[in-house]
């Protein structure tokens, strides 16, 4: 370093120490919801973790054996994992700068993503109505817990995707909503791989057990 | 190092994270197909693993459907985050390398501390007295 600042100044001019031009604006911005993402990763890693401990006390209840409907589970796999998809093939459209069509995979990915948050819903009010809510064992209030949560993430992810459509439609595709639209592409993709933990963790192993 | 050199240097970084920040937001069509195929087969088998019974051992099948969970984890990061080791000049693969750390303890620590206090005061508390009386 000391021979750096000295070629510099031979030069007769003053040593820097960082880049003047500005630093590509949108990498910051991916980049630091990334970073989000991974604390929203240590938030799910805390429920998994929870789920770990708590997910055999039944308190002479029900236990996932009895619950679990792996087809229903199954059906809400696919429907995310379509929305995936539809997500993708969106991002492609933004890229080549067709915003009708872009609109209307937007439009598809957010029927699947409903899908999948009303057969959770519909599991959950089964659950309950069985007599197996949240307040019936440990078990069952991790599990409620930790399905909820990502469960809220994917209809807050659903609020975000509409609200991104209107103001695409009002503003079209400017670069600031195509950075937005990626932010949510990765938040989707995300809560994707959250579910991948969520069905192979607590659905088939606790059918396992 | 030369101030010749130090600003070539900067020009490729530049470069580099220019090229990056276009590749890092979209994939292709292609890909995401791929990563689309190979999530169904992944997720299909370990369904079928479990609803079929075919290893007829649970702790075994256990293991195998993590192994697929793993592995389906990361073809999504691949083909749909679009996840690199250059992308943003390595931040990203930091963080994630950083998070995974956190949460590997999180979860082992847990589980394994968990698991010492139960098998210790197992005796000790109501719940589980009246499932050994079962």
């Amino acid at each position: 370093m000391a021979s750096h600042s000295l070629t510099l100044a031979k030069d007769g001019e003053a040593p820097s120490f960082y880049m003047e031009e500005d630093h590509h604006p949108e990498g910051g911005t991916m980049l630091g919801f990334w970073i989000y993402l991974m604390s929203d990763c240590l938030i799910f890693a805390a429920l998994f973790a929870t789920y770990a401990v708590l997910g055999r006390n039944y308190a002479a209840g029900p236990s996932p054996k009895d619950l679990f409907d792996l087809p229903l589970v199954a059906l809400n796999t696919s429907m995310l994992l379509f929305s995936s998809i539809t997500y993708g093939f969106a991002m492609l459209e933004m890229a080549n700068g067709k915003q009708a069509r872009m609109q209307l995979w937007l439009g598809v990915t957010g029927l699947f993503g409903l899908a999948f948050i009303g057969l959770e819903l519909y599991e959950f009010a089964h659950l309950i109505h069985e007599g197996a809510g949240p307040q019936r064992s440990a078990f069952l209030s991790s599990f409620f817990t930790l399905v909820g949560t990502h469960g809220l993430h994917v209809t807050l992810g659903l609020v975000w995707l509409i609200v991104l459509m209107v103001q695409t439609e009002k503003k079209g595709l400017i670069p600031e909503n195509q950075r937005r639209l990626q932010c949510l592409s990765m938040f989707w993709h995300f809560l994707d791989v959250i579910w991948i933990g969520v069905f192979t963790f607590v659905y088939l192993m606790g059918v396992l057990q | 190092m030369s101030a010749a050199s130090q600003s070539a240097h900067v020009a490729d970084h530049e470069e580099d994270v220019k090229g990056h920040g276009d590749q890092s937001g979209h994939g292709s069509f292609k890909g995401y197909v791929t990563g689309f195929v190979l999530s169904i087969i992944l997720t299909a088998i370990p369904f079928w693993l479990v609803m079929g019974d075919v290893l007829g051992n649970d702790r075994l099948t256990g293991l195998v459907i993590m192994g697929f969970a793993v592995m389906q984890i990361v073809v999504h990061m691949v083909y749909f985050l679009h996840m690199n080791t250059k992308s943003e000049g390595g931040w990203t693969i930091l963080a994630l390398i950083f998070t995974l750390t956190l949460v590997v303890i999180t979860l082992t620590g847990s589980v394994w501390v968990m698991y010492h206090l139960n098998t210790n005061m197992m005796p000790m508390t109501p719940a589980s007295l009246h499932q050994h009386a079962h």
